[in-house]
């Protein structure tokens, strides 16, 4: 299911693919190591430090402050229509870092390198399929989250 | 210590070459190394070939070559880290001959950029980060070095006008370079107003896509010492790693994989960066030479912006860089780059560079970034 993860994927298939369905729901999902105790975010499968492969998902909450952001004036291919859109470099509160784009409750001069955002879980409703990800937002945004997960 | 020799080097045209295939244009810049050289194509061991397959339609690049070259069958292989392939055939030719199993070797890199469309080309450079968790959000490689400029602006204070000015500098080289893409001026106006791509990033901040080979023959120390003329050596070879995604590198201000080469390569010449009198870098956007000043000890960290408004890197300045135009004005094949990178630096060593010539030139320097900087070689050549 990793592959509802972006506007378009170019990765199907991952030990951590529960973490599309995790943000589906809601949670933005780091790893954590039960070899070593490790907490990884993007989460991954595979601690690099004591080489364990069994790993728990475990939720963060998403609050960083922006290390560095570009405007993407000339987009790749599948993002035409959404340019220009502004990605930001997140350094998250808990652990790891952090890419994705500025929502639209952060006007784009109001962004600044050091400022305080919330990664907020999205889903596109405007296809037909499952498609999710997160946006940059102002500290204090909500958001639903399912019941289960 | 063993060292091995630069016996020749050959330089093609860098530009939209629609009169060539790819092998052909392999062959223009080997026929000018053996010329130079003053080999016969029977001399030559072997062949390391650099290129990025994913540009073009012909698969496995290298035996194409081989064939076009007529050195069938003479071993060959093909070296592929992005765009710092043509420094790693270098180092592994080096290996060749260091180990001793050959003697010449004729390193070849090859490009031929325009045979997909333009947006094929965007896709592709967009995925030289993490694909899982980056380029979903549509990342670009402009955008990428947007972020390096963006962060060494807010703590540095560096300037879109000290952006533009590596890219004047390099225009105005480019415009002393035959076989360079761009051969005419520019001003620090026209910079600033061209259209943004990856803001802070604008066009004249980003090099363009090229055809094109440049060719280098290497040789053990026992064959070079045969020949009469002055000898090239490559003395220093540096080689280093950074991770694939931006989320884990260090600081967005650096390269520690040049820094990391760099030293490398210093520490096996036993030369110090005040040492280098020219240095070819790898500006495939104008942040990226301003940080390879930094990475490379031209000057200290959060300085590169200064080093471009004093000059330093101009023709007499502290230290020469790009005095060939760079990437930003030759153009950019991607796996010729490096080799290209390695043929000006030979040439300043032999005092041949015309009114690009940096006085007095013992010791170079090329810095060969493969991606946003995943793969950086640095490699020090010394004339005798």
């Amino acid at each position: 299911m990793f592959e509802w993860f972006g506007k378009v994927s170019f990765c199907t298939h991952t030990k951590v693919s529960d973490f599309a369905r995790h943000l589906r729901d809601g949670r933005i999902m780091a790893s954590r190591c039960r070899g070593c105790g490790q907490l990884a975010y993007p989460p991954r499968a595979d601690c690099p430090d004591c080489l364990s492969g069994e790993f728990d998902y475990e939720e963060i909450g998403g609050e960083g402050t922006v290390l560095s952001y570009a405007r993407i004036d000339a987009p790749p291919a599948g993002f035409e229509g959404e340019a220009p859109y502004v990605v930001g470099v997140v350094d998250l509160a808990e652990t790891g870092r952090l890419l994705a784009c500025f929502g639209a409750s952060i006007p784009e001069d109001e962004i600044a390198v050091g400022m305080p955002v919330q990664a907020v879980p999205r889903m596109n409703e405007n296809v037909e399929e499952i498609q999710v990800y997160y946006s940059l937002e102002r500290p204090g945004t909500t958001w639903a989250k399912a019941d289960c997960s | 210590m063993t060292r091995v020799a630069v016996a020749g080097i050959g330089h093609g045209v860098f530009g939209r070459r629609s009169d060539a295939s790819v092998q052909e244009l392999a062959f223009e810049a080997y026929r000018h190394a053996l010329a130079d050289a003053q080999l016969e194509p029977a001399a030559i061991d072997a062949s390391v070939i650099a290129a990025v397959p994913e540009y073009h339609k012909q698969r496995s690049i290298a035996g194409v070559v081989q064939e076009y070259l007529n050195l069938n069958p003479k071993p060959t292989w093909l070296t592929e880290v992005a765009c710092a392939s043509g420094s790693a055939a270098i180092r592994s030719a080096w290996m060749a001959i260091a180990s001793g199993l050959h003697e010449v070797v004729a390193v070849i890199g090859c490009q031929k950029m325009t045979e997909l469309e333009t947006p094929e080309i965007l896709a592709l450079m967009g995925r030289v980060g993490d694909v899982q968790w980056e380029s979903t959000f549509g990342t670009t490689f402009p955008g990428y070095y947007a972020l390096f400029a963006r962060r060494h602006m807010h703590e540095f204070g560096t300037t879109p006008e000290q952006l533009a000015r590596v890219a004047v500098k390099n225009h105005h080289y480019g415009a002393l370079n035959e076989k360079a893409l761009f051969r005419k001026e520019i001003t620090l106006e026209k910079a600033l107003a061209s259209d943004p791509v990856a803001s802070p990033l604008r066009v004249y901040d980003c090099c363009a896509n090229a055809d094109g080979a440049a060719c280098l023959i290497l040789m053990s120390e026992s064959r070079a010492r045969e020949t009469s003329s002055p000898v090239v050596w490559l003395d220093g070879l540096g080689c280093a790693t950074a991770s694939m995604s931006v989320l884990r590198r260090p600081d967005l201000t650096g390269l520690p994989s040049a820094a990391e080469a760099s030293r490398q390569a210093h520490a096996m010449a036993g030369s110090e960066p005040s040492q280098v009198k020219v240095a070819s870098v790898h500006d495939c956007f104008t942040i990226a030479e301003l940080m390879a000043y930094e990475d490379l000890g031209f000057c200290a960290k959060g300085e590169g912006g200064a080093f471009i408004d004093d000059k330093a890197s101009y023709l007499g300045g502290a230290t020469p860089v790009n005095v060939d135009g760079g990437l930003k004005a030759k153009g950019h094949p991607i796996g010729a780059t490096g080799v290209s990178m390695a043929c000006e630096i030979v040439t300043q060593l032999r005092g041949k560079a015309g009114e690009r010539q940096v006085e007095g030139a013992d010791l170079g320097l090329t810095h060969n970034v493969g991606g946003i900087g995943q793969y950086c070689f640095v490699n020090l050549y010394r004339r005798d």
